[in-house]
């Protein structure tokens, strides 16, 4: 297969407005005859329904949540990147997109990037206008904060609720859409399949989660917004509902795979306590700006933080990257904070753990500033720890967070399935191999508000779609094949409970295709994901019907996709013999421990096919260029 | 620690319910009250029999998705904080704690400790927005907003929707989620022309769903997860009456509460 990533041509500050310019529009008034389906409400989701809608197209959307307003964007704390410049230190369209292009460690495509930079702008303006109540100065004016990866303030922030504000924006927009006739909401229901008739995107498959029914949905474009894959890992810090469910079944239906082992480990989270443990609590990025990082020079040292003196500490961040000292991007602050512990200077009781500490900042700034900038993070610190982290400093530790991979799209957001668009942390498009702090909710917002509502028109302006019905035979093959699934996973009626199987797969991710990969782990984590696959359907319980409202049930459909999409990770990892961004091969480093990439060899995109059940995935690439930002060996020294 | 958990159980909406105890082992004080529960639930697979059905997601107090009555308070003793971030170390070893669904008319029953919120969406369908559409926007800048009014917004914007406030009302009140709404936008500069409108809709929304009225008891702003001040109502009622006057020649339209579950209609 060749990808065609539909990248315009011309300079790049022109491509998107000459992109817009050349595509097909259709009428106002024959939009409300188009129906569209967007799957997921978060970010991304709800603001591309809430904009179709006011556009005046006849949306349907779903949620697996018993309200759109529950979707786990609401959870990013620190903020949202725009290259506004408001605060005259040097920022730039160019160089949020030059900071992107190179946070990512130059596995991004660079026109998308170049996009995304200048939707930043009217993303700030829209949220402030829908009443988002960002941080503001006494004057009036907007305030912003740094982030890891750049030496420019450019992020915006409500508190640490940034993300809860946004998508309550997105989600007021979506709600007064719903009043006004053009989108229908429908909640607490999961799609399960994808109808694919002649070649293209038609529908979905739909389990009502209360009543277990299921229902085929048609429509002219079906548009994915249903994020990230990060709960593979079992301890995340995504929701407990977050799944790749309907990425995947997209995806083996005919959507690409793109670069499944690009995943983001976060480095400041709440340590993880015992084996009970359900998931893991993220600690804002933000935190680093105030709170520097340090673990005791000695091994072993099992004294109090405040009992170490200034001497004994060594703040390894600062003395590896004095120019960008606390604020390197994730991925190198999570690795490095791995090497330390591994080096046995960790802390706290189990060891994995690294202090950020605010003694210093509060010294300086007072304890009244720092609680008004992170006053809620330091409240959940405490509720979770029981300690005091304006006393005593915080512990923290990577955890994963984020998924750079995805379905595969091209400049327009289509993945390799016509009239499947993908938004957010679904698709892979913009991030590269590493994702800078507040860019997810900026890519979300850009892909939903601003993408999608010229593309998906230029789609349906530009294609013959005739009409569908639900008794065509592929909507009846994607329906019987999602009951066949159901009632399979009913009837094992085994031993082991979903969230046992879970766990242990989150496990066998996690050591090695987590923070550091290497060539051996990955082969016998395939292997052994393969064997704990195959016990999976000889040996899982699922109590319950399929005609109620039933936890387990869900949480095993998604479960048995974790299985081949955690292959499918390992894989890709294997294939790539590289280190970059969030990717870090143990085989390929640099003298000093830095990722080593091979620009040679894999600048490119890897885009997986799948082939049927047990065959290997088939690998398509689609070269990167970089004509803007030469690809350097990435320094924050 | 051990516990014993006394656990409202039924099936559906037309099932009998019942409370039903179970003793819990091996409590670690740093486990959540959710996580609890998922002990609990897995031995109750193991054992083949239902898990308890609970409403949860992200886990970190910001989604709303979980809540429940424990012992009589909804989300329980911890002030300012939900039932995901309870940790079991504020309970003593042997406790019993009783464990209740939210129980308000507006809020069906849907399974052990799950309810139907959909009434607090259809409150926000009824004017929970500044009307501007994608592209309308100007400069972030050009609307100077002060950071005492911005901040006393996000006070009310910090509302997570979970419904504990109309769970601890003794009238079943949704006042102080719907205030908090209408304080949140009524208070920015970019809310102010529909103000009287926003009011004047919401509260008629919150009354067809059938939440009662509030007399300023305070149970809701005790229980709130994230301490929304009592103040919201007050600006509620006041915007409501500035609406009415201003407006009562308009015809005020509510959206029909939908209680079933069937929202395939073809």
């Amino acid at each position: 297969m060749k990808l065609d990533a539909r990248i315009p041509s011309g300079p790049i500050e022109q491509a998107w407005d000459n992109a817009r310019f050349e595509m097909k529009l259709v009428n106002p008034a024959n939009k409300r005859r188009h129906h569209l389906l967007v799957i997921g409400s978060g970010l991304a989701g709800a603001s591309a329904a809430a904009t179709l809608g006011e556009l005046g197209y006849n949306v349907t959307c779903f949620c697996f949540q018993d309200s759109p307003r529950r979707a786990h964007s609401i959870a990013a704390q620190g903020g949202i990147n725009a290259a506004k410049n408001y605060q005259n230190d040097g920022d730039s369209v160019y160089r949020l997109f030059y900071d992107t292009v190179k946070g990512g460690d130059f596995r991004a495509r660079e026109a998308n990037v170049y996009r995304l930079a200048q939707n930043s702008l009217s993303i700030i303006d829209q949220a402030v206008a829908q009443g988002v109540p960002f941080a503001r100065e006494y004057g009036g004016a907007l305030t912003n904060r740094s982030f890891g990866g750049a030496q420019v303030s450019r992020t915006f922030y409500a508190r640490g609720q940034t993300g809860q504000q946004l998508l309550l924006g997105a989600y007021q927009a979506l709600e007064r859409q719903v009043d006004a006739g053009t989108v229908t909401m429908i909640p607490r229901t999961e799609m399960l399949d994808l109808i694919v008739i002649d070649g293209r995107a038609r529908g979905i498959v739909a389990r009502n989660l209360i009543t277990g029914k299921l229902s085929v949905h048609l429509a002219e474009a079906v548009i994915l917004a249903t994020g990230g894959y990060g709960n593979v890992y079992y301890l995340s810090t995504n929701a407990k509902g977050s799944n790749a469910t309907a990425i995947w079944r997209a995806h083996k239906r005919g959507a690409l795979f793109a670069n499944p082992c690009y995943t983001q480990i976060h480095p400041t989270c709440i340590p993880v306590s015992g084996d009970y443990q359900s998931k893991l609590t993220l600690m804002s990025e933000s935190l680093r700006n105030d709170g520097r990082i340090w673990v005791p020079m000695n091994k072993g040292d099992k004294r109090t933080p405040n009992e170490i003196s200034e001497e004994e500490r060594d703040y390894y961040l600062e003395r590896r990257y004095p120019s960008f000292g606390n604020l390197v991007p994730r991925d190198v602050a999570s690795r490095n904070a791995k090497a330390v512990c591994d080096e046995g200077r960790g802390v706290g009781e189990t060891g994995l753990g690294v202090y950020l500490d605010f003694a210093d900042a509060i010294a300086r700034l007072g304890e009244h500033t720092i609680r008004e900038r992170y006053g809620n993070l330091f409240d959940m610190y405490q509720r979770i720890t029981d300690e005091n982290p304006y006393k005593v400093p915080m512990r923290i530790y990577p955890a994963i967070h984020y998924t750079m991979g995805g379905l595969w799209v091209d400049y327009q957001l289509q993945s390799t399935i016509p009239g499947l668009f993908v938004l957010g942390e679904a698709n892979f498009s913009d991030h590269g191999a590493n994702r800078l702090g507040a860019s997810a909710l900026m890519q979300g917002l850009s892909d939903g508000y601003f993408i999608i509502p010229y593309t998906v028109g230029n789609y349906l302006a530009s294609s013959k779609l005739g009409k569908v019905s639900e008794s065509h035979p592929d909507a009846q093959a994607a329906l019987s094949c999602v009951r066949t699934g159901i009632d399979k996973l009913l009837a094992i009626r085994g031993r082991r409970t979903v969230d046992s199987f879970h766990r242990e797969l989150g496990k066998i991710v996690w050591d090695d295709c987590g923070m550091s990969r290497n060539a051996q782990g990955l082969r016998t984590a395939i292997e052994k994901i393969r064997a704990l696959r195959e016990e999976y359907w000889q040996n899982v319980t699922v109590p319950g019907s399929g005609d109620d409202l039933n936890q387990s049930l869900e949480k095993a459909g998604r479960v048995a996709d974790f299985f081949e999409l955690g292959e499918l990770m390992c894989i890709d990892a294997l294939e790539r013999n590289e280190s970059c961004g969030g990717h870090f091969r143990e085989e390929y480093q640099t003298p000093d421990g830095e990722a080593q990439r091979d620009d040679e060899h894999f600048s490119y995109v890897a885009a997986w096919g799948y082939t049927g059940p047990g065959k290997p995935p088939e690998l398509t690439q689609e070269p990167l260029e970089f004509a803007y930002v030469h690809p350097s060996q990435r320094s924050y020294k | 620690m051990k516990l014993t958990l006394k656990i409202w159980r039924q099936k559906g909406p037309e099932a009998p319910g019942k409370f039903v105890s179970y003793p819990v082992d091996n409590v670690n004080p740093e486990m959540s009250m959710l996580e609890c529960l998922d002990v609990l639930n897995e031995s109750l697979i193991e054992r083949g029999e239902e898990p308890v059905a609970f409403e949860h997601d992200c886990r970190e107090g910001i989604c709303g998705s979980c809540g429940f009555m424990i012992s009589g308070i909804a989300h329980g003793p911890q002030a300012a904080t939900t039932v995901c971030q309870l940790t079991m170390r504020h309970f003593k070893d042997g406790d019993e704690l009783v464990l209740e669904p939210w129980r308000s008319r507006p809020f069906p029953f849907v399974k052990d400790l799950v309810v139907d919120r959909r009434a607090f969406d259809r409150i926000v369908q009824a004017g929970g927005y500044i009307s501007v559409s994608t592209g309308n926007a100007p400069d972030g800048n050009a609307i100077p907003v002060g950071k005492e009014e911005a901040d006393r917004a996000m006070d009310a914007a910090a509302c997570i929707g979970c419904g504990a406030c109309v769970a601890a009302c003794p009238n079943g009140s949704a006042a102080l989620f719907t205030g908090a709404k209408i304080a949140h936008l009524g208070i920015l500069p970019q809310g102010q022309p529909e103000r009287d409108r926003r009011a004047v809709r919401m509260v008629a929304q919150m009354n067809a769903e059938g939440f009662g009225s509030c007399t300023n008891i305070g149970e809701c702003t005790g229980v709130c997860p994230k301490e929304i001040p009592l103040e919201v109502i007050a600006r509620m009622n006041r915007d409501y009456l500035r609406g009415i006057w201003k407006e009562r020649h308009q015809l005020v339209t509510t959206i029909a509460p939908v209680t079933d579950w069937d929202l395939v209609t073809k």
